[in-house]
């Protein structure tokens, strides 16, 4: 061992049943880092770009960053890397929760999941020991059954990663759950685990600690700084414990910048009873926390008298604001239902309010919605619409299943659909917030808010409030957000921590942590090549510059009412200053750029 | 008149919208001093909708929203 990880990937081929122990490159680790960046330069190299998504050759990459399961804060966080069925580019989706840092105890630093089993089978690893079992019997189960079942066979100190019936159904927008409630939610990773007959990964590891740390002691002053500063800070120390994301609901509605009705209108004068203040009021049991994290925001709430893990802000806006209903009650459930059936929280509801579009003009029709219809404002139909895209029947059902691009344009109505790249956007309305827009359109994901979280300049005022309408130095801010949120991705802390901490305390947890001796411009230089080597799988799997484009409700539909009525996205004016920033031209990097960051294996020949 | 909406912390032992006559006031600081609010309590102050300093003229007519530090996600 390095002192930096433990240097072992475990390659699992489910179609000839074996599992094979491989090095894990150091010098690879130190370009990309680990986590998502080094899962997507795997991806890229064993040439998973070219394959269909939903077939044995697709991989899937379940990866721990250096600093998963390190005695720091927040160090909780691991990623699922694979090639997306939804939007056919990468798909990096990144967990919470305790399973990480597990997989890491066990001493193994990432997974690779190859071909498709002949049978319905779990993975159970107990340390250095991987073996695959018959999950017949898990087949059909719902999360939390299926976390409750595991544990009784291996321990409570067992933890469980599974799909849900969606995930099984290979529904495109299914999740990968872990830890009942945690959820690599987006685009589409249940459903490659579902094609490979992959219900669950267990993990029991015998200790509970790693013990490969470079330099404990300096990273035990480093990590107390670090505690320091997230305790001081007024979000990450106070804010993010007492409301949740959910706080964001009357941020978010009071800039007039609240998509309502999948995206019609934009602001909600009943916000405030999905707010993060009336989910604390009525509905919280308590807050909870992932593996060593103060921030601690996640909600416990009860649903039909259980304790359950609750909504965080986007599933409160998309089954809320953006279905045109204010019943929290539905909503928790609806929520609940996405943990349970393993979907993608956002992109579920998004698509019941396309459907809802879709329906109130007239293009869905009453009888395809078997006695459930697609109304504005309906609790029952965001509740029973969520269980049906978990496990789909109908021919509505699937296509919803399949996310709101294909539902609209099976209708021939596209337009209706609020996606990038066949992803569904988030809950900042582009036209409304300039920058965040860059982000949605040039994320490598597809629509997501978390690659580039333009929010925190530009309405939370972290670490300096920019004029969300403004455009000027936005392309600037977007690039320098997309590559710290790629090394901190990449690292495996929990990004929440970039409220409170910056690129030099990043630099030096990982030095101290792996020995390595980033400066704090050599780890942003990192996640500008993570951030490339992305695009660069994107290319290869066959995207055009076209795809970095938002819906045209954005450029072309003023918001209709609320404080930011009649605002339309720049994105016209900051795209082209996005690719110059970034040493793109026609939405992928020039040779110049690539040599420069030593992508010397992405250059043409 | 001036709506000023309250949120989060800065609800407890005030309530969730005010309303204040227009004459009495001419900056949100002025307001806040009203409301006991200590400047460094809040993070995020609008006016319609807009970000502002606290310093910055208040009309009437005008909606006020102020925040304490919270996240995002």
């Amino acid at each position: 061992m390095s002192g930096y990880y433990y240097e072992k990937i475990a390659r699992i081929n489910l179609t000839t049943g074996t599992v094979t122990v491989e090095k894990l490159d150091i010098d690879l680790a130190q370009k990309f880092i680990g986590g998502r960046g080094l899962g997507t330069k795997i991806l890229y190299d064993e040439g998973v770009a070219a394959v269909d998504p939903l077939s044995p050759e697709n991989k899937l990459v379940y990866i721990t960053g250096p600093l998963t399961g390190a005695p720091v804060v927040s160090s909780g966080r691991y990623m699922v890397c694979t090639k997306s069925p939804l939007t056919n580019m990468i798909a990096c989706s990144n967990s919470g929760g305790v399973w990480g840092a597990k997989l890491k105890f066990c001493g193994w630093d990432a997974l690779i999941v190859e071909g498709e089993a002949p049978k319905w089978t779990y993975l159970n690893i107990a340390d250095d020991k991987i073996e695959l079992l018959n999950a017949e019997k898990y087949v059909g189960m719902l999360s939390a059954q299926v976390d409750e079942e595991l544990k009784s066979v291996y321990g409570t100190n067992a933890s469980v990663l599974n799909i849900g019936p969606a995930g099984e159904e290979k529904a495109l927008l299914a999740a990968i759950m872990n830890d009942k409630d945690r959820a690599a939610g987006r685009s589409g990773v249940g459903a490659v685990m579902g094609s490979k007959k992959l219900k669950a990964i267990v993990v029991t590891p015998s200790k509970s600690s790693v013990d490969n740390i470079h330099d404990a002691d300096a990273l035990k002053k480093v990590n107390k700084n670090c505690l320091g500063l997230l305790k001081a800070n007024g979000v990450t120390g106070e804010g993010l414990k007492a409301y949740g994301t959910a706080v964001l609901v009357n941020i978010v509605n009071n800039i007039g910048s609240f998509p309502t009705k999948n995206w019609q209108e934009s602001y909600y004068d009943k916000a405030d009873d999905i707010s993060g203040e009336t989910l604390a009021d009525k509905f919280l049991v308590k807050n909870g926390a992932c593996y060593r994290c103060p921030i601690a925001c996640a909600r416990i709430v009860t649903v039909n008298g259980k304790v359950v893990g609750g909504p965080e802000y986007e599933p409160l806006w998309a089954y809320g604001a953006n279905c045109g209903l204010n019943d929290l009650t539905a909503i928790n459930e609806a929520n609940m239902w996405c943990n349970e059936y393993g979907l993608d929280a956002i992109s579920t509801p998004c698509t019941i309010a396309a459907a809802m579009e879709l329906y109130q003009k007239g293009y869905i029709k009453e009888d395809e919605c078997d006695g459930v219809p697609l109304v504005w404002g309906s609790s029952e139909a965001i509740i029973e619409w969520t269980k049906r895209m978990g496990k789909p029947e109908s021919p509505l059902a699937r296509l919803m299943s399949s996310g709101s691009a294909r539902l609209c344009e099976h209708y021939g109505h596209p337009e209706i659909s609020m996606t990038v790249k066949k992803q569904e956007m988030p809950a900042y309305d582009a036209r409304g917030i300039q920058g965040i827009g860059i982000t949605y359109a040039t994320s490598n994901r597809g629509g997501c808010h978390v690659r580039g979280y333009m929010i925190s300049p530009e309405v939370l005022g972290l670490p300096q409030q920019l004029d969300r309408i403004a455009t000027d130095d936005k392309a600037v801010w977007a690039k320098t957000f997309q590559d710290l949120t790629a090394v901190i991705d990449s690292m495996g802390l929990c990004l929440f921590t970039s409220f409170a901490m910056g690129a030099p305390e990043y630099a030096d947890l990982m030095n101290a942590a792996a020995g390595t001796n980033y400066t704090p411009d050599e780890l942003l230089m990192a996640g500008e090549r993570i951030y490339n080597i992305e695009r660069m799988f994107n290319k290869a799997a066959g995207m055009k510059p076209e795809d970095d484009r938002l819906p045209k409700r954005l450029t072309k539909e003023p918001i209709k009412n609320g404080p930011s009525q009649g605002q339309l996205s720049k994105i016209d004016i900051t795209l082209p200053q996005y690719y110059e920033a970034r040493g793109w031209v026609n939405a992928f990097p020039t040779d110049e750029t690539l040599t420069k960051l030593g992508l010397d294996e992405c250059v043409a020949k | 008149m001036i709506e000023v909406r309250l949120f989060a912390t800065l609800r407890e032992g005030r309530g969730k919208i005010l309303f204040f006559e227009k004459e009495d006031f001419s900056i949100a600081s002025d307001i806040l001093k009203k409301l006991q609010i200590p400047e460094e309590e809040v993070a995020i102050y609008l006016i319609n909708g807009f970000h502002a300093s606290l310093d910055a003229p208040v009309e009437d007519g005008d909606v006020l929203a102020l925040f304490p530090p919270v996240g995002g996600g």
